[in-house]
């Protein structure tokens, strides 16, 4: 038994330099428990990038494409549709598409790429329904409107650009996914120039 | 009683020593998991000859482009021969009932072969097949006898056969077996083939668990972190007993 | 404001008292030696098992058809998902290593008698219930291991006269170890024998703090105050919480504070195990085949046995002994025997003096015998059972049931050495 005085200074610094040693230990620890569940290899390949091949893609035809379980449309807009979106434009909650619903080099008028094809996430931005694609009907829905999109779920409308037109319950303008063209056919939906 | 139970002790540890193990010495597989060029080769190998029959199907092209340093566009044209995604599992489209009528067998999965049979043995036993008329294709193999698997590789390594010696035994000359030997028709040399080989086995080590050389990188970086503690923890210690003692 | 906060619940929970009773102010023989690392590194390495588990959960698949697949997609595709498996499948290992010696140093210092018989009765309800959430555990990765290795184990209860056939079709709740015993086995691994383990180890903390830790010297800290033994200014000079000294009829003499004197030397107990528990994790998570074993790394499959089944090493010992004898009924009764007697060494020791320092020369060398017969008969039980081993098997049982039947004869009247008065 040793009567001499504690050193309280060596303690007290072995004592915080332990623990902090210890809590750094216990971060560390804590690392692959919470990396663990980021999404795993499968659920990446499931969400991986998708390319779609529209060589064969008429005017005014509408392709689906499965990515990360969403329906993707991709449409070959006509002339006629592309001029209608300029007369569109004062019934629309957001024309401008200022509300981040498409990266940015969609952020324009026919909110895509190349100006006649159209790549947009078909899920309506009310409730998640997928609304349907009115090439000739849309009139009936929308006066004056010959082509868009309806959907049939709370009866929320869309123009030819994806965008929402006021005075229905959907808040906000399709979602344009990342996308980039591997050539002039070939368009690869989930990555763009930024992602790689 | 202290003799007894140490020539028990003995006794059990000599008997130890021939408990069993394979019917010839095993030869060393060259592993390095570093070298991704062996690695790209042995990926090469296993696409080419053991893909037809076997499956690698808990292995992704994706991991293994990733971890073997080869570019996705370049791996898809050479290493991806029917269409798979990138991220789709190491498989084949054999169906189970003609790999059953075919070899009797459902061939096995090689992911995990390494880790199963060991790399030493799976390297010995594709460098000791021979020729024996006797087997439904034509070849036996001398780690495992009876194989129900033909020597695929037999364009590298050419014909092989048993090559014999006559050495004395006991004083009497006796047929000693002393390795084997090819007719030299194989694309390959020898050592080119024992080196291909070697690349193959390789290649079975890593895809028996990927994250073996992540593996050793982090555990080195916790043992040194663990020291650390260890020695705080027992000056730590020191200092409070100081109480004590 | 926090005082106010700290005092009303300290009213109705009475937290910081519980724990000055059982950590702050708890009172400690002051000569714990290396032995005495194993009980926090148990509970140590039953946290570990317990977190990893319930993450590997996260992503395990209990079917016959998914689980080996999905052991791969966890050791493949799950970020970290090999480090929190090894972590997992070395830690079944390790808790059976810390438990091996932990029950050695109960055995050495006679940790086990009056009046700790029902704290050690916990202990080898932990150890049984242990065994069983470890068997059912390695037969999870649904490798050939794990089917035949339980295979082997449910058949021995197919011996007992009578029941045995419909008793170990009723457990696998099939003809065959199929998906149907894999989900069973799964439910009691993940959920019920977890939940009993650590009731089981707060039972075996409470009985401990109870009756005081034992130590080294085997003697009493707590001491009638009697005038018998005086406290020195040393045993003065630390506080103990006042159940201790049931309202000063007892004295404390040669003991410490747990915390902080224990926590930090267990911290470095804990530094050392963690340093080898690394190495294993990282750079041979195999254990040379014996942790992980190498036919497990090949998916189950009923028609083919592999070429030498072997239970997992912390089976062996037991293994072995249920292989020595050639009845199959009576190997089974000795393996439980084996096992029972362990149990009931509080009441087969007859001694009164606890500590292998101050007992005999006869039961040092029985307890060396003891421990050579267990690690022999550890080795025979993975080995293949040629004549020759069977041979050693039976002579290392022979020697292990010995142990007891000595202990029972020479401890009734032992030439046991002289007591000291205070801890050395």
């Amino acid at each position: 038994m040793s009567n001499a005085p504690v050193d309280h200074g060596r303690r007290r610094f072995l004592t915080i330099a332990t623990s902090v040693v210890g809590g750094v230990g216990a971060i560390g620890v804590a690392v692959p428990f919470i990396a663990s569940w980021n999404p795993s290899e499968r659920a990446k390949q499931a969400g991986a990038a998708v390319s779609a091949d529209i060589s064969k893609l008429e005017p005014g035809q509408l392709i689906r494409v499965e990515w990360r379980g969403k329906p993707v449309w991709i449409v070959k807009r006509t002339e006629q549709m592309l001029a209608q979106l300029a007369e569109t434009e004062d019934r629309l909650r957001d024309p401008g598409s200022e509300v981040e619903q498409q990266p940015a080099y969609a952020q324009n008028r026919h909110r895509s790429i190349k100006p006649e094809i159209l790549v947009a996430v078909g899920i309506c931005t009310h409730l998640g329904c997928s609304p349907t694609y009115l090439p000739d009907d849309f009139a009936a829905q929308t006066e004056g409107i010959r082509s868009g999109f309806f959907c049939p779920c709370h009866g929320s409308k869309f123009d030819m650009a994806g965008r929402v037109f006021q005075g229905v319950p959907a808040p906000a303008n399709l979602v344009i996914p990342p996308y980039m063209y591997v050539d002039d056919n070939t368009i690869l939906i989930g990555e763009d120039e930024g992602t790689v | 009683m202290m003799r007894t139970l140490l020539s028990a002790v003995a006794l059990l540890a000599s008997s130890l020593a021939i408990a069993a193990g394979p019917s010839i010495p095993l030869d060393k597989a060259p592993v390095d998991l570093r070298d991704q060029a062996s690695l790209q080769n042995g990926a090469k190998l296993f696409q080419n000859y053991c893909l037809g029959c076997h499956q690698m199907q808990y292995q992704r092209y994706s991991r293994t482009f990733k971890d073997l340093g080869i570019p996705e566009d370049l791996g898809m044209e050479h290493l991806m021969f029917t269409g798979e995604k990138l991220g789709d599992h190491i498989t084949n489209s054999m169906p189970a009932d003609y790999a059953q009528t075919s070899f009797g067998v459902l061939p096995p999965d090689l992911t995990n072969v390494a880790r199963v049979r060991g790399a030493d043995w799976v390297y010995t036993y594709l460098r000791t097949f021979y020729v024996d008329e006797s087997r439904p294709f034509g070849v036996n193999n001398k780690v495992f006898p009876l194989v129900g698997m033909p020597h695929v590789l037999q364009e590298l390594q050419g014909v092989p056969y048993r090559a014999y010696e006559t050495r004395l035994v006991d004083g009497q000359p006796t047929e000693v077996y002393v390795g084997i030997r090819t007719d030299g028709s194989g694309e390959l040399s020898t050592e080119e083939y024992d080196r291909a080989v070697g690349d193959l086995v390789n290649y079975l080590v890593y895809s028996g668990e990927p994250s073996k050389l992540e593996s050793h990188a982090l555990g080195i970086k916790v043992m040194i972190f663990l020291l650390i503690f260890f020695v705080l923890a027992y000056f730590l210690k020191k200092e409070y007993w100081k109480d004590v003692e | 404001m926090f005082k106010n906060m700290m005092s009303w619940i300290e009213y109705r929970l009475p937290f910081m008292d519980k724990m000055n009773l059982h950590v702050v102010q708890y009172p400690a023989p002051k000569n714990f030696n290396f032995w005495y690392f194993f009980g926090s590194l148990a509970i140590l390495v039953l946290v570990n098992q317990i977190l990893t588990g319930v993450w590997l959960t996260m992503n395990y698949v209990p079917s016959a058809e998914g689980a080996f697949a999905s052991v791969e997609y966890i050791m493949r595709d799950v970020e970290y998902g090999w480090l929190l498996r090894y972590m997992h499948s070395t830690g079944a290992s390790a808790f059976f290593v810390v438990v091996y010696l932990h029950m050695l140093r109960g055995m050495m210092y006679g940790s086990y008698q009056k009046p700790r018989e029902l704290l050690w009765i916990f202990g080898m309800l932990i150890f049984l219930v242990l065994m069983a959430e470890a068997f059912m555990g390695y037969m999870l990765p649904w490798g050939q291991m794990s089917y035949w290795g339980a295979q082997v184990i449910i058949s021995i209860f197919g011996v007992i006269p009578f029941v045995g056939d419909d008793l170990t079709l009723w457990i696998r709740g099939d003809y065959v170890i199929s998906g149907a015993t894999l989900n069973r086995f799964f439910a009691l691994h993940v959920i019920a024998l977890p939940l009993v383990l650590v009731i089981l180890v707060f039972l075996h903390i409470m009985a401990l703090h109870e009756v005081g830790s034992n130590n080294p010297d085997g003697i009493d800290i707590k001491r009638d105050n009697d005038g018998s033994v005086e406290q020195t200014a040393a045993d003065k000079k630390f506080t103990f919480h006042q159940y201790f000294t049931r309202g000063g009829k007892k004295i404390i003499v040669d003991a410490i504070p747990f915390h902080p004197y224990y926590t930090v030397k267990d911290l470095v107990g804990v530094a050392g195990f963690l340093l080898i528990f690394a190495f294993v994790i990282f750079f041979a998570p195999e254990g040379g085949g014996y942790f992980l074993e190498k036919p497990n790394f090949e998916v189950a499959n009923p028609m083919k046995t592999p070429d030498h089944i072997a239970p997992v090493w912390y089976f062996t010992p037991f293994y072995a002994i249920l292989r020595a004898i050639p009845d199959p009924l009576l190997g089974a009764v000795a393996m439980f025997a084996a096992i029972i007697a362990l149990a009931l060494l509080p009441w087969i020791d007859r001694g009164t003096v606890r500590s292998v320092r101050y007992r005999c020369e006869l039961h040092r060398w029985n307890l060396v015998v003891f421990c050579i017969s267990f690690v022999a008969l550890g080795v025979l039980g993975v080995l293949p059972a040629t004549p020759t081993y069977t041979l050693f098997s039976q002579f290392f049982s022979f020697t292990y049931f010995a142990f007891f039947g000595l202990l029972w004869l020479y401890s009734k009247n032992e030439k046991t050495k002289p007591l000291p008065v205070r801890l050395t």
